[in-house]
C-alpha cells in the first residue's frame, strides 16, 4: 500500500509534466490539424534556457528559491515562445495550402535541425543543474516504508494546476480564446468575419511553446540533468497523452498526461523498467487503433 | 523609395532582433564542465552571436531588396558577404566564416535565380530543348545505370569511392522501397527502419546460429520483414495519414527497444558480431579460406586483393536495387499498383469503385517492408556487425527525406537525392555535426521552396491520349 502510494505520487508529478507538453500538441492540432513534431524540441530548449537561467541566478547571487524559480519561469516562457513563433513563421506558415503531409515532413526537419543546433552550441554531454529546491516531508509510514512527498513535487503539481486553470480561462473567456475557437471551427469563415487568422495561429504556437518551456523547467528541476535529446522521447509521450485524451481537447491533454505518467511509473515499478517506453508506445498504438478520437475527443467526420 | 528602404531596414532589424532573442541564452551562454567537481560554468559566446545577428540582418535586407526587384544591390551585398567570409578577417570562430559566406552565396543565388529560371524555361520550350528533354528523360536512367555498372573498373574505383558507392546504393534501394509505400500508395511511414532491422537481424541470427548462407537467408529475411509489415500494418492501416505516421514511428521504436532489451536473442546493445559475408558460388572473400571451402581468388585464379570483396558487395547491392526498381515499374502496371496510386489520390472514390483500401495498403506496406528486409540482410552481411544503434529513428527520417527530396513517386529522383543527401555529406565528413543540422534545414527548405521534390515530373501510369510518335498529342 505504501509502495503503491509512493508510486502514485511520483506518477502524478510525471503526468503533470507530460500534460503541460501535451497541451501544446493538442492546441496546434486543434487549430491547423498538423502534428507539430518539433514541439518536443521546444520543450528541450525550454529546459536548456532554464538551466542557463538558474546558473545566471546563481552568479547574480539570488539565493531565494521562489524568486529564482519565478524569474527563470518567466524567462524560459518568454524566450521559448520566440522559438515557437519563429518555427511557425519560417517552417509552417509558408506551407499552408501545400499537400497534406508537407507540414509534418517540415516539422521533422525542424526537429532534427534544433536537436543538432543545441548539440553544437551546448555540447552533447548531459548537463546537471536546476537543483534549487530540496527536502520534503513524510506523508505516512506503513509496512516499514515511508511515503515521501518532496516540496518539488508539490511545486510541480501546483504550477501545473495554476497554469491549466489560467489556460482554461484564457480559452473560454478572453477574446483571444474566442478567436482561437473560431479558427478551430472554420478558418475561412473566421477570416471573413475579421479574425486575423495568421496572428491567431502564431499566438497558439507561442502559448504552446511557453507551456512546453514550463514543462522543460519542471523536468530539469525534477530529474536534475538534461541533454539535447530529451525532446524526442518526451515529445512522443506527450503526443501519446494528447491522442489518448482526445486530440483537440484541453482537459483531455491533461487527463492523457496523467494516464501516461501512471502507466509509465507503474509499469516500471511493477514490471520492468527497460520496457517502460515500449509500454508508452504500445498504448499509443492501441489507442489509435481502438479509439482514435481519444477519451474526451469528438469523433471526426471525414468530408469529401 | 526612401519609405520602402526604411521599411526594409525595419524588417531586417526585426529579424535580427528575433535572431538575437533566439540565440541570447542558447548560443550566448555556452555551458561547460568546470574542473573536476560536478558543476557547470559559462563560456560566453557573445561575439559569435553578434556576428551571426549582423549577418542575419544583412541577409534579410538582401532578400527584401531582391524581392523588391533591386537584384543588383542585393547581389553586391551577397558578394561583399562572401568576401567577408572568405577574408582572413578575425572572426570569433571558423564556423562563422562559413556562415557569413553561405549567407552571401544565398543572396547571389537569389539574385541570379530569376534569370536562370527564365533561361531554363526558354530552353525547355524551344524546339531542340523539347527533343533534348525527351531524350534525357528516356536515356538518363540508362546512362546512369551504365556508369554505375562500369564504375569499379574506372580509375575512380578505389577503396573510398567503392565504399561510398555501396552506401549510396543501399540508400537508393531503401529509398525505392519506401517510395512504394510513400510515393505510390501515399502512406507516410516513419518507422521504415524497423523492417530494415528485421532483415538485418534475420540474417545475423540465422547465419551465426544456424550457419545458413547469405543467398539462402536473403529471401527468408525479405519474407520475415514482409510478415512484420503485414502484422504491423493490419491493425493500423485504416488510420488517417498523420496518425498513421506517428503509429509507424511508434512501431519502429518498439522494435528497436525490443532488440535493445531482448538480451537472450539479440545480445542487446552489444550487438551481433562476426557475421559471415556473402559468398560467390560457395567461395569466400578472404585471404585464406576456412576448412572445406575455397577463396574466390583460388577459384578464379587471380591474386588476392581486399577490394574484390568490396566490388562484389557493390554488384550485389546494385543488383538488389535494380530488382527493386524493376519490380516497382512492373507493379505500377498491374491492377494492384494502379490501385495504390488511385488510393493515394482519393480514398473515398476508391472505396466507391470497389477497391478494398485495407488490402491494397497492406500489399504496399508488405512489399515495401520486403525490400527493406533485403537491404537489411545485405547491410548485416556488409558490416559483419550490427547493433540497435544502426536502426534509430533518424535513419527512417533520412530515407524519408531521400524520397521526399527526390519527388515522391519518382524513381530517378530517389537516385539524385541519395547521391545528394548521402554522398555529399560523406564526402565532407569533416563537417561533423553540421551535416545533420544542414540536413534538417534542407528538409524544411525543400518543403517550403520545392515541395514536389527535385524531379517533380512524374510519368503518368496511364494516359488518356497517348503521345503520338510524331511528337504532337
Amino acid at each position: 500500500m505504501a509502495y503503491f502510494s509512493q508510486q502514485l505520487i511520483n506518477a502524478i508529478t510525471l503526468g503533470a509534466i507530460y500534460g503541460l507538453i501535451a497541451v501544446g500538441y493538442t492546441m496546434v492540432y486543434g487549430i491547423i490539424g498538423m502534428i507539430n513534431f518539433a514541439h518536443g524540441e521546444v520543450f528541450m530548449i525550454g529546459a536548456f534556457i532554464s538551466l542557463i537561467g538558474f546558473m545566471i541566478c546563481g552568479l547574480l547571487g539570488i539565493g531565494s528559491a521562489p524568486v529564482a524559480i519565478l524569474l527563470v519561469l518567466l524567462m524560459a516562457m518568454a524566450f521559448s515562445a520566440v522559438y515557437g513563433w519563429a518555427i511557425e513563421r519560417t517552417a509552417y506558415r509558408p506551407l499552408r495550402g501545400s499537400f497534406r503531409l508537407a507540414p509534418l515532413i517540415s516539422a521533422i526537419g525542424v526537429s532534427i535541425a534544433l536537436q543538432n543546433y543545441v548539440q553544437l552550441v551546448q555540447g552533447a554531454r548531459p548537463k546537471p543543474g536546476g537543483d534549487v529546491v530540496s527536502g520534503g516531508f513524510n506523508l505516512f509510514s506503513a509496512d516499514g516504508f515511508d511515503v515521501r512527498v518532496t516540496w518539488l513535487q508539490i511545486i510541480i503539481v501546483l504550477v501545473t494546476v495554476v497554469l491549466m486553470m489560467g489556460f482554461t480561462w484564457l480559452i473560454a473567456r478572453t477574446p483571444l480564446g474566442r478567436r482561437q475557437r473560431a479558427c478551430e471551427q472554420d478558418m475561412k469563415m473566421a477570416a471573413l468575419l475579421g479574425v486575423n487568422v495568421d496572428r491567431t495561429i502564431s499566438l497558439t504556437f507561442v502559448l504552446g511553446a511557453a507551456l512546453a518551456a514550463v514543462a522543460g523547467m519542471l523536468f530539469l528541476m525534477y530529474y536534475g540533468v538534461i541533454d539535447f535529446f530529451i525532446g524526442f522521447l518526451a515529445g512522443i509521450k506527450a503526443f501519446t497523452a494528447a491522442v489518448l485524451g482526445g486530440i483537440g481537447s484541453l482537459p483531455g491533454a491533461m487527463l492523457g498526461g496523467l494516464l501516461i505518467g501512471l502507466i509509465e511509473v507503474f509499469w516500471a515499478a511493477y514490471f520492468s523498467s527497460e520496457y517502460k517506453d515500449v509500454a508508452a508506445f504500445a498504448i499509443l498504438v492501441l489507442v489509435l487503433i481502438f479509439r482514435p478520437s481519444g477519451l474526451l475527443g469528438k469523433p471526426e467526420i471525414e468530408k469529401v | 523609395m526612401g519609405a520602402r528602404l526604411s521599411s526594409m531596414l525595419k524588417d531586417a532589424g526585426l529579424t535580427a532582433f528575433v535572431a538575437a532573442a533566439l540565440g541570447i541564452f542558447i548560443v550566448g551562454f555556452r555551458t561547460v564542465d568546470v574542473g573536476s567537481r560536478k558543476g557547470l560554468g559559462f563560456d560566453y559566446q557573445f561575439a559569435d552571436l553578434a556576428v551571426a545577428v549582423v549577418t542575419i540582418f544583412f541577409g534579410r535586407l538582401g532578400l527584401s531588396l531582391a524581392a523588391a526587384g533591386l537584384r543588383w544591390p542585393s547581389m553586391v551585398l551577397g558578394a561583399a558577404m562572401i568576401a567577408a567570409g572568405a577574408s582572413p578577417l578575425e572572426l570569433p570562430s571558423g564556423f562563422l566564416h562559413w556562415f557569413v559566406a553561405l549567407g552571401g552565396v544565398l543572396l547571389v543565388i537569389r539574385g541570379v535565380w530569376p534569370w536562370a529560371n527564365d533561361a531554363m524555361t526558354a530552353a525547355a520550350g524551344s524546339r531542340s530543348g523539347v527533343v533534348l528533354g525527351r531524350a534525357g528523360a528516356k536515356w538518363s536512367g540508362w546512362l546512369l545505370l551504365a556508369a554505375a555498372v562500369a564504375m569499379p573498373f574506372t580509375p575512380f574505383g578505389d577503396q573510398k569511392t567503392m565504399d561510398l558507392g555501396v552506401l549510396i546504393l543501399t540508400y537508393v534501394m531503401l529509398g525505392w522501397g519506401l517510395n512504394i509505400v510513400v510515393g505510390l500508395a501515399g502512406l507516410l511511414d516513419l518507422g521504415y527502419v524497423a523492417f530494415y532491422a528485421v532483415g538485418a537481424y534475420s540474417y545475423a541470427l540465422l547465419s551465426t546460429q544456424h550457419g545458413l548462407g547469405f543467398w539462402v537467408v536473403l529471401p527468408i529475411a525479405g519474407m520475415m520483414a514482409a510478415l512484420f509489415g503485414v502484422l504491423l500494418g493490419f491493425p493500423v492501416l485504416r488510420l488517417r495519414g498523420d496518425y498513421l505516421a506517428i503509429v509507424t514511428l511508434g512501431f519502429g521504436e518498439i522494435i528497436r527497444l525490443v532488440i535493445l532489451n531482448w538480451f537472450d536473442l539479440t545480445n542487446g546493445p552489444a550487438g551481433i558480431g562476426s557475421i559471415p559475408g556473402p559468398t560467390l558460388f560457395g567461395a569466400v572473400f578472404a585471404e585464406t579460406a576456412p576448412a572445406g571451402k575455397q577463396t574466390v581468388s583460388q577459384m578464379l585464379g587471380i591474386p588476392f586483393d581486399g577490394i574484390h570483396r568490396l566490388i562484389f558487395l557493390y554488384y550485389i547491392i546494385l543488383f538488389l536495387a535494380l530488382i527493386t526498381n524493376l519490380f516497382t515499374q512492373r507493379m505500377r502496371r498491374l491492377p494492384v499498383g494502379r490501385a495504390w496510386e488511385a488510393l493515394r489520390e482519393d480514398e473515398t472514390a476508391c472505396r466507391a469503385l470497389g477497391i478494398n483500401p485495407t488490402n491494397t495498403k497492406l500489399t504496399a506496406f508488405a512489399v515495401g517492408a520486403m525490400f527493406a528486409g533485403f537491404a537489411g540482410s545485405f547491410f548485416a552481411a556488409k558490416q559483419r556487425f550490427i547493433s540497435p544503434e544502426s536502426f534509430v529513428f533518424i535513419e527512417s527520417a533520412i530515407i524519408l527525406a531521400i524520397v521526399v527530396l527526390g519527388g515522391m513517386g519518382s524513381q530517378i529522383g530517389v537516385v539524385l537525392a541519395a547521391v545528394l543527401l548521402i554522398g555529399l555529406p560523406e564526402w565532407f565528413r569533416d563537417l561533423g555535426n553540421y551535416r545533420m543540422l544542414a540536413f534538417g534545414l534542407a528538409m524544411v527548405l525543400i518543403m517550403v521552396f520545392r515541395p514536389r521534390g527535385l524531379v517533380a515530373h512524374r510519368e503518368p501510369s496511364l494516359r488518356l491520349h497517348p503521345i503520338k510518335p510524331g511528337g504532337g498529342r
